[in-house]
């Protein structure tokens, strides 16, 4: 069977510091990650992605705004071109909206704190890679750790993710820990195929750490990996 | 003494207007206790910059490209060139 585990590759940039985090969470949901070192010119045989939470290149300039130029980067973006899976967490999010793979931007936190705590936020679509294991309009509780996770993007910006479906998560009632715009926790590109968060589902898969919701975003990306070695995915262990 | 082959240049990064700035307005509450009399603050970035090239006009080409591709985000952020001739 575990040949028919779907490989998942987790980038690792300078100063990134949540890859091995994701690296068990995921072999934990059944995936075999495969750490690539951002200097990589091509991805190695994987059938997802996921950029990892972290400090890039200690985040200089702007949150992501360095890591985007990584070599591995440019791999990433054809494969997100081909339609490969590609999931960012926290920096991850920040790096794919500065390369230009999802829309808008994150500025500092609107309290300019770091906030480090368990927030829930709402699905709003079910239809996708990273979120078909959820039920629609689920809470899940997931934790958040950043300076920077104010989601922007302007009036016609917002408007348009919203009526286009891609704002797939949102922060629950009076959660929005950062000041984001329409309370936005992770948006999908046009085509569905990258998808990114500021919350950690890596740091919420067991519930002896507080919640095990964040399994199943990660096990969802599992399975649609899966599908793509035309294998399905029924490692025990696997949350339902 | 030879004309320098280096350009100077100095980059001014704004957060554009409508964009909440928290640290220009921590900045403002903070001048504000200290007794100034500050209606409003907005922080960017200054980069100073030489480039190995002695065409001003090439030098500004070449700033406008680094901009939009790096030092600013175009979404959330302004910015001016100034070289030096």
């Amino acid at each position: 069977m575990s040949e028919r585990r779907p490989r998942v590759g987790i980038v690792v940039f300078p100063g990134s510091n949540d890859d091995r985090d994701a690296a068990w969470a995921l072999a934990a949901i059944g995936a075999e990650p495969v750490l690539v070192w951002h200097a990589e010119r091509e991805l190695p045989d994987v059938q997802a992605v996921v950029l990892p939470g972290g400090f890039s290149y200690g985040d200089y300039l702007r949150a992501g705004a360095i890591a985007r130029f990584a070599p591995a980067m440019r791999a990433v973006a054809a494969f997100a071109a081909e339609g490969g899976l590609v999931l960012g967490i926290c920096n991850g999010f920040q790096i794919l909206c500065e390369a230009g793979l999802l829309p808008g931007a994150l500025r500092p936190n609107t309290s300019l704190r770091f906030v480090c705590r368990d927030v829930a936020v709402r699905v709003e679509r079910t239809d996708t890679p990273f979120t078909r294991r959820c039920r629609d309009g689920q809470r899940l509780v997931v934790p958040v750790k950043h300076g920077e996770g104010c989601f922007y993007a302007d009036g016609a910006l917002l408007a348009e993710l919203e009526s286009a479906g891609q704002i797939v998560l949102r922060y629950a009632d009076g959660q929005n820990p950062n000041g984001s715009a329409g309370d936005v926790a992770g948006v999908v590109n046009a085509d569905g195929n990258v998808f990114a968060l500021m919350p950690h589902p890596e740091h919420a898969v067991d519930p002896l750490l507080g919640s095990a919701d964040g399994a199943l975003i990660l096990a969802s990306l599992v399975d649609a990996a899966a599908e793509r070695v035309g294998a399905s995915l029924t490692a025990s262990g696997a949350p339902v | 003494m030879s004309t320098a082959t280096r350009v100077k240049a100095t980059i001014l990064v704004r957060p554009k207007e409508g964009i909440l700035d928290p640290q220009g307005q921590a900045v403002e509450g903070a001048l504000q206790e200290l007794g100034f009399p500050v209606t409003a603050v907005r922080i960017g970035r200054v980069v100073d910059i030489e480039l190995d090239t002695a065409d001003a006009d090439e030098a500004r080409a070449q700033l406008e490209r680094a901009c939009e591709q790096l030092l600013a985000n175009p979404l959330i952020e302004r910015y001016e060139i100034a070289v030096e001739r």
